[in-house]
């Protein structure tokens, strides 16, 4: 496949993340709306280093994925916390600093 | 006829329709299975462009880790106030434009720009050349994602502390 095919899935990946992260009233929605992007961006950089015959792109993708999970997991911790204090997963819920 | 064009596009097919069930389901639990399945689709692509150490750690971190946590949170938030598990969506007109504006100027940049690379024989072993570059040019930013993983760690631990 060229390397055309890969980006133009990963577009599509990207833009369906975008969509949940957009639409999605949950927070642990919306977080799944950015793994979903998160990971068209791995699709990219992968596909770069691979057509481009750099192995750095890959190199980068691990850092990416880490990074992921790292921020994914103090997410939802953040999430769990909020949901301690103010009872509710919905993000329009938490207007505490609305005037 | 190769096999490479059918893996592609049956894969392809599978990560978008499982993406897009990830963003429109009305049920969350389902929607973290689809991103379970979403994800392992993604592992197979990586597969198809030959980075199989990519694949491993995709399939162990994403589709275990990443998924475990999101059940693991949906449980915790949804279940004691009552079967609430559905969600609703908002906004879908001003999602749905923004994010087909941003596909259709992505694909007319593809469309005008010269990507018509060859695709180069795997040289050597990919996991190998990986490692090497790790320890060697990027063996900084190797060393701060370790010192980011422990100020996660020490701040997911603060989080969870017990109230006093």
């Amino acid at each position: 496949m060229t390397l055309q095919a890969y980006l133009t899935l990963a577009a599509m990946l990207f833009c369906i993340g975008l969509f949940g992260v957009i639409t999605r009233r949950n927070t642990i929605g919306i977080l799944l709306g950015i793994e979903l992007m998160l990971n068209a961006v791995n699709i990219n950089l992968v596909a770069f280093a691979r057509f481009l015959g750099d192995v750095s792109g890959m190199v980068f993708t691990v850092f990416t994925i880490c990074i992921t999970v790292a921020e994914v997991a103090l997410g939802l911790a953040l999430v769990i916390l909020i949901f301690r204090v103010r009872r509710t997963a919905v993000a329009d819920h938490l207007d505490l600093l609305k005037g | 006829m190769s096999l490479e064009p059918v893996a592609f596009w049956g894969l392809a097919v599978v990560l978008l329709a499982s993406s897009l069930a990830v963003v429109l389901t009305r049920n969350l639990f389902h929607s973290v299975l689809y991103l379970a399945l979403s994800l392992t689709a993604t592992a197979g692509v990586f597969l198809s462009l030959d980075a199989e150490f990519l694949a491993a750690i995709q399939l162990l971190l994403y589709a275990g880790g990443v998924v475990t946590i999101a059940v693991f949170a949906i449980v915790v938030t949804e279940r004691l106030v009552g079967d609430r598990i559905t969600q609703t969506s908002r906004q879908i007109l001003t999602g749905f434009i923004l994010s087909g504006a941003l596909l259709v100027a992505l694909l007319v940049v593809f469309r005008r720009s010269p990507l018509t690379v060859p695709r180069p024989l795997v040289t050597g072993d990919l996991t190998r050349a990986i490692g090497q570059s790790l320890l060697t040019t990027y063996v900084l930013p190797f060393e701060l994602l370790g010192v980011l993983l422990l100020a996660a760690l020490i701040g997911a631990l603060y989080f969870a502390r017990p109230d006093d």
